[in-house]
């Protein structure tokens, strides 16, 4: 009998959509509850509650992105090999109001350099993408090189030992493709990364336990 | 002189390094003399919020219109050129994500965890197609998904598989979503997008093992048509359910069917129903032992499936970095034996107690328990249905596309000698 057929297949497919329609408005609508110990890294949207986080604020955007946060970073490296894309989207970002301009610099030099000059064998950059420049005596400014860059790490380690800390991995959002999961959050050994809210995409460190501003962000297509 | 001052003030610094990551101000900001300006951080932003919608625009206006010319123009043609522009806009130049497969598991994870927040494309993503499904068939697989797209495209001298075949290796996308939504909703990975073979080719960029996987699936996607669709892919699961109820589904003839049989090999799915006429009809009897049988199958398997998922719940949890990790940390002679990993160092300088983390471990598991439970009960479920649909034999007297795996291509069409 196709009516009797059909009759249950309209009550299915009415359940169904219901279903839908219900799953949908409750993914939606429903307040977010802040997960005081949130148990997940790799997709983590925003906490309001733990100091721990990320998100020192409520975010009502549900635009997200990813970025990692350098007070968590261990310079271990992955960020270098682990994104999807090649060179990866994770660059040494230098925040330069923090930059105490030295002519030692412990994220330009390896350790154990004794003339202070750019000779290749001097370089801690394996890319050559951190460029030193003389701006007068004793100061010099240290550029990063975005195009060289492939977020290994070792300068932003070295800056963090000795120097103020004003070379920082950051994800590059006009590099990065925002993939559902970040492959690098995946293999993160400190859980650095987490989804940020869109309007404040970068989590650089400023001095102390300030972060400094995103102010200075520019919307790119 | 000055030179040695700073060297060893970075010994002394070196030796009261404090275990606070934050950056210090250990030189003070210089006062420059020259005309020096301090260049911006320059911190560009990500994608515009908007192109988000746009996606999820496209994706509806691609949906509509394939579906119009599936079911009302009933064009293959319409249907190659749509999934020619899916492939460039989904694939190409949106680079795989976000998708309605991978999508999954931001709904899971989005119902088991309410601090997550859900993004509005992933959920426009996974809830639209469902419902064209539900009205109009798969027509979302037929060519606005890219994957499926670009499977479509190779496949040229597609196989026979039989039916057995068929069915056995359909098992196996059931596996695959339970183990997405278990590792979705336990917040450890996203495993769809984790092996997902094709988003390397979108990017141009792929690891060796993606490579490889895309290369296979490829390479035999030309005698087997479309292999991730029907053998691997968890959103085609729901999929092919919600298409079981679908109101309306594109059909092989467009009047009636003269079994010309003109249609019966041109289908590269197999997923097209040859009839079956009433030649010796079972007997009442028979069809109450069939019953019964089936009424004690199913109960006896979900429950086998279940007890064997949760004996396999500490295996399936090894996936999750932090139970890797309290595994690690709690095992001293290993952690003797290797050279310290980076967790294990970042683990360290977090500063955390081991307690909290075998806390949070013990969790971790206690879902897995759970889950586990869940996973080996759908799964015994899932065979169940796949022997009840064996034993059960449906009469129909012409060819019709099957409802549940017709990908709605509309190769068919092209073959059937009746016209309106």
């Amino acid at each position: 009998m196709p009516s009797r057929r059909e009759f249950i297949a309209k009550c299915v497919r009415g359940g169904l959509l219901t279903g839908l329609v219900v799953l949908g408005g409750t993914l939606m609508l429903r307040p977010r509850r802040d997960d005081e110990n949130c148990k997940f890294n790799f997709a983590c949207g925003s906490c309001s509650l733990s100091d721990s986080c990320n998100q020192a604020e409520a975010v009502s955007l549900r635009s997200t992105v990813w970025q990692l946060d350098p007070s968590k970073c261990i310079q271990c490296g992955r960020c270098a090999t682990a994104c999807v894309i090649t060179p990866s989207a994770v660059k040494c970002t230098h925040a330069y109001v923090m930059c105490g301009y030295c002519d030692l610099c412990g994220g330009y030099f390896k350790p154990e350099t004794k003339t202070l000059t750019t000779a290749a064998e001097n370089q801690l950059c394996p890319t050559n993408a951190l460029k030193r420049k003389f701006i007068e005596d004793p100061f010099y400014e240290y550029t990063v090189d975005e195009l060289l860059c492939i977020g290994c790490a070792k300068c932003v380690k070295g800056c963090d030992a000795f120097g103020n800390g004003s070379l920082q991995l950051q994800i590059r959002h006009n590099r990065c493709v925002n993939c559902n999961e970040c492959s690098i959050a995946r293999v993160c050994p400190s859980e650095a990364f987490s989804r940020v809210p869109a309007n404040k995409p970068y989590l650089l460190n400023g001095f102390g336990t300030e972060r400094l501003a995103n102010d200075k962000t520019q919307q790119e297509g | 002189m000055r030179k040695k001052a700073i060297l060893f003030l970075l010994f002394l610094l070196t030796l009261f390094q404090s275990m606070e990551s934050f950056a210090k101000q250990r030189f003070p900001k210089p006062e420059f003399e020259s005309a020096y300006t301090q260049p911006e951080t320059l911190q560009p932003g990500p994608r515009y919020e908007l192109l988000a919608y746009l996606d999820v625009l496209v994706l509806l206006s691609t949906l509509s219109l394939i579906s119009w010319l599936i079911l009302k123009k009933r064009s293959r043609k319409g249907v190659f050129w749509i999934s020619i522009f899916s492939l460039a806009y989904f694939g190409f130049y949106r680079e795989g994500c976000v998708c309605s497969i991978g999508a999954i598991q931001n709904v899971s994870l989005g119902l088991f965890y309410s601090a997550y927040t859900l993004p509005f494309t992933a959920l426009a993503f996974f809830v639209i197609p469902l419902v064209f499904t539900l009205f109009y068939g798969r027509t979302f697989c037929a060519g606005v998904c890219p994957f499926g797209a670009m499977q479509d495209l190779v496949a040229i001298q597609p196989q026979k598989m039989g039916s057995r075949l068929n069915s056995v290796l359909g098992l196996l996308p059931y596996l695959y979503l339970g183990l997405a939504v278990l590792y979705a909703a336990t917040g450890t990975d996203f495993i769809i997008c984790r092996y997902d073979p094709f988003v390397g080719i979108f990017r141009l960029n792929a690891s060796f093992g993606m490579f490889v996987f895309a290369g296979i699936l490829l390479g035999s996607g030309v005698f087997i048509a479309r292999p991730y669709c029907r053998f691997l892919c968890p959103y085609g699961v729901i999929l092919n359910w919600f298409s079981r109820f679908s109101k309306k589904h594109m059909t092989i003839t467009p009047a009636n069917c003269i079994q010309c049989k003109l249609c019966e090999n041109t289908c590269p799915y197999d997923a097209i129903n040859i009839p079956i006429t009433v030649k010796n009809p079972e007997t009442k009897q028979e069809l109450l032992k069939k019953f019964i049988l089936i009424c004690i199958l199913i109960p006896v398997l979900i429950a086998a499936g279940g007890y064997t998922g949760s004996k396999l719940h500490t295996t399936l949890a090894e996936v999750n970095p932090r139970v890797r990790l309290a595994k690690a940390v709690m095992d001293p002679v290993k952690m003797q034996e290797k050279p310290e990993s980076y967790e294990i160092k970042a683990f360290k300088s977090s500063g955390k107690p081991a307690k909290q983390l075998l806390e949070e471990t013990n969790e971790i598991l206690r879902k897995f328990y759970i889950g586990g439970w869940l996973l080996g009960g759908f799964m015994g479920l899932t065979f169940g249905l796949l022997i009840a649909g064996r034993l059960i034999t449906n009469y129909n007297p012409d060819y019709v596309p099957n409802k549940g795996t017709c990908l709605s291509c509309n190769r068919c069409i092209e073959y059937c000698p009746v016209k309106v």
